[in-house]
């Protein structure tokens, strides 16, 4: 949290400090990204504004369905990187992109359990024990899909008492006590720093979540906005993605 | 020259409203309406205000009698703190709510040693939360009422001999009923369209936690025609609620 509360102030920093010094030559990149990559593109968009000198990126993070519908009610965006590609399919199918998604990141679903895990789940199969109080995504959200799907390739059936709305909660609910264990992705294990510890499992390697970027028909600044693109597919943006503890090709 | 004023005021009430109904797609609606998640939480959301409502009153009318003719400085803070679900934000209440009872809390420790009962992610907890932020509503309406009337009938009362008990049921009850009446249409309502806290505090799980307005933030994440249709929902059993029963209550009609 501190680093992402330094991270804005620099933003906020760097973009006063330009405003007064360049003034015309302000460009603004407005980059809509899934939740779950906070703590990599704020890293990332660092990065970019101390490449490209005026130009300021605007991070816009939530949920990746919600972001879809934000753009296709007209907010304005350059870029979109989602955590599913569900979520881009909602923006393609309007015919909003320029060319291809393309996959830049891959996460993996792992069990959330607390810190020393004193209920002992080791497997996938163990979330079906009824002392165990079990949160999960809604269906409707990348991670509730990812986790109904871990149920049909298993047959494991989870009787969870929380389909929570995103995948910060179902981390919450396990950080705070009130849930023994929590479907989670493995970059938010790595992003909770301690607060919780992943089990990870086998059978995870069947609900892999693939992260597409894309670039905006709307934009008014192609040029920008795939270099952002770029940087996430290079290597600065590989070790980021990694550190975050996130797949990459 | 009131009216410009008061045309605005019901202009930013109403023209929401009316964006809703009409980005609503009425061929779906029915379907949508009629599906097992929304009669789930329909349910759900009219059985849990109804109890909170319930509690809010049995709770709330000794509360809004002991703050009315209680003296002292301690009064105005207690006061304060009865308010206080009014200015809290929903989602903090809900923490508030889950560091008492939650497993890691005092009372949801103790109801766990004791009785063996978790009261996180049940239908209890939905209760709880809702009459947390909707039990001011009927405090506060009560007590002005008291303060307004005075106590001038139930002195009289007494010192023709009937026992506090019977001054309670027989005089300041019914010199109370129009406002518990407002009083209790605004605690359903508030509870009615709860969730910070429910969704903090209770989870979200159809049939069990998930209330209408859960139900319509879960189902805006995929398809917004739906979430819009519930909202509609909402809000039909919300005018209905408010428009039946309120008006009797504030003209005394009760």
């Amino acid at each position: 949290m501190k680093k992402v509360l330094a991270l804005a102030l620099a933003a906020v920093l760097t973009a006063s400090a330009c405003g007064t010094s360049s003034g015309e030559g302000e460009r603004t990149l407005r980059v809509f990204a899934a939740a779950s990559l906070t703590e990599v593109f704020g890293a990332l968009e660092q990065r970019f504004e101390d490449d490209h000198p005026g130009v300021d990126v605007q991070l816009n993070l939530a949920g990746s369905s919600r972001l879809a519908q934000q753009i296709n009610e007209g907010a304005p965006a350059d870029v979109f990187a989602a955590a599913d590609e569900a979520s881009m399919g909602i923006v393609r199918q309007t015919g909003a992109l320029t060319g291809d998604p393309m996959i830049f990141a891959y996460n993996r679903m792992t069990i959330a359990v607390q810190p020393g895990n004193p209920k002992n789940i080791n497997y996938f199969t163990d979330l079906q024990r009824p002392d165990l109080t079990v949160v999960v995504c809604a269906p409707q959200v990348p991670c509730g899909a990812a986790t109904q799907k871990l149920q049909q390739n298993t047959g494991v059936v989870l009787n969870p008492v929380s389909e929570e709305q995103d995948v910060k909660a179902v981390l919450n609910k396990v950080a705070m006590g009130e849930a023994d264990a929590g479907m989670v992705y493995h970059s938010d294990v790595v992003s909770a720093a301690g607060k919780v510890e992943g089990i990870e499992f086998a059978r995870s390697s069947g609900a892999i979540n693939r992260y597409p970027i894309a670039v905006l028909a709307e934009t008014g600044q192609p040029d920008l906005a795939g270099a952002f693109r770029d940087l996430v597919f290079s290597e600065t943006g590989k070790a980021e993605l990694r550190k975050a503890g996130f797949g990459t090709r | 020259m009131l009216w410009i004023p008061a045309g605005l005021a019901l202009a930013l009430v109403v023209l929401p409203v009316a964006g809703l109904l009409v980005r609503t797609d009425y061929a779906r609606l029915p379907a949508l309406l009629t599906s097992s998640a929304s009669l789930n939480a329909l349910r759900l959301s009219l059985v849990t205000a109804g109890a909170s409502t319930v509690a809010c009153v049995l709770l709330g009318v000794p509360l809004a009698v002991v703050l009315a003719r209680a003296t002292g400085r301690g009064v105005r803070v207690l006061r304060a703190v009865v308010l206080l679900p009014l200015v809290l934000p929903p989602v903090v209440g809900g923490l508030a709510l889950l560091f008492l009872f939650g497993s890691n809390g005092f009372l949801g420790r103790l109801l766990a040693e004791v009785a063996d009962v978790r009261i996180t992610f049940t239908t209890a907890a939905v209760v709880l939360a809702q009459t947390f932020v909707a039990m001011p509503f009927l405090v506060v309406s009560l007590e002005g009422a008291l303060r307004g009337a005075g106590d001038r009938y139930e002195q009289v009362a007494a010192t023709l001999g009937a026992r506090p008990w019977t001054v309670f049921r027989r005089v300041t009850l019914p010199l109370l009923l129009p406002a518990l009446g407002s009083g209790a249409v605004l605690s359903f309502a508030r509870a009615l369209g709860e969730f910070g806290a429910t969704i903090t505090f209770a989870g979200s799980l159809e049939g069990v936690t998930r209330t209408l307005p859960l139900e319509v933030y879960n189902q805006a994440e995929a398809d917004v025609d739906s979430a819009v249709a519930l909202a509609l929902l909402l809000i039909v059993v919300a005018v209905v609620v408010i428009a039946v029963a309120r008006p009797k209550a504030v003209e005394g009609r009760t």
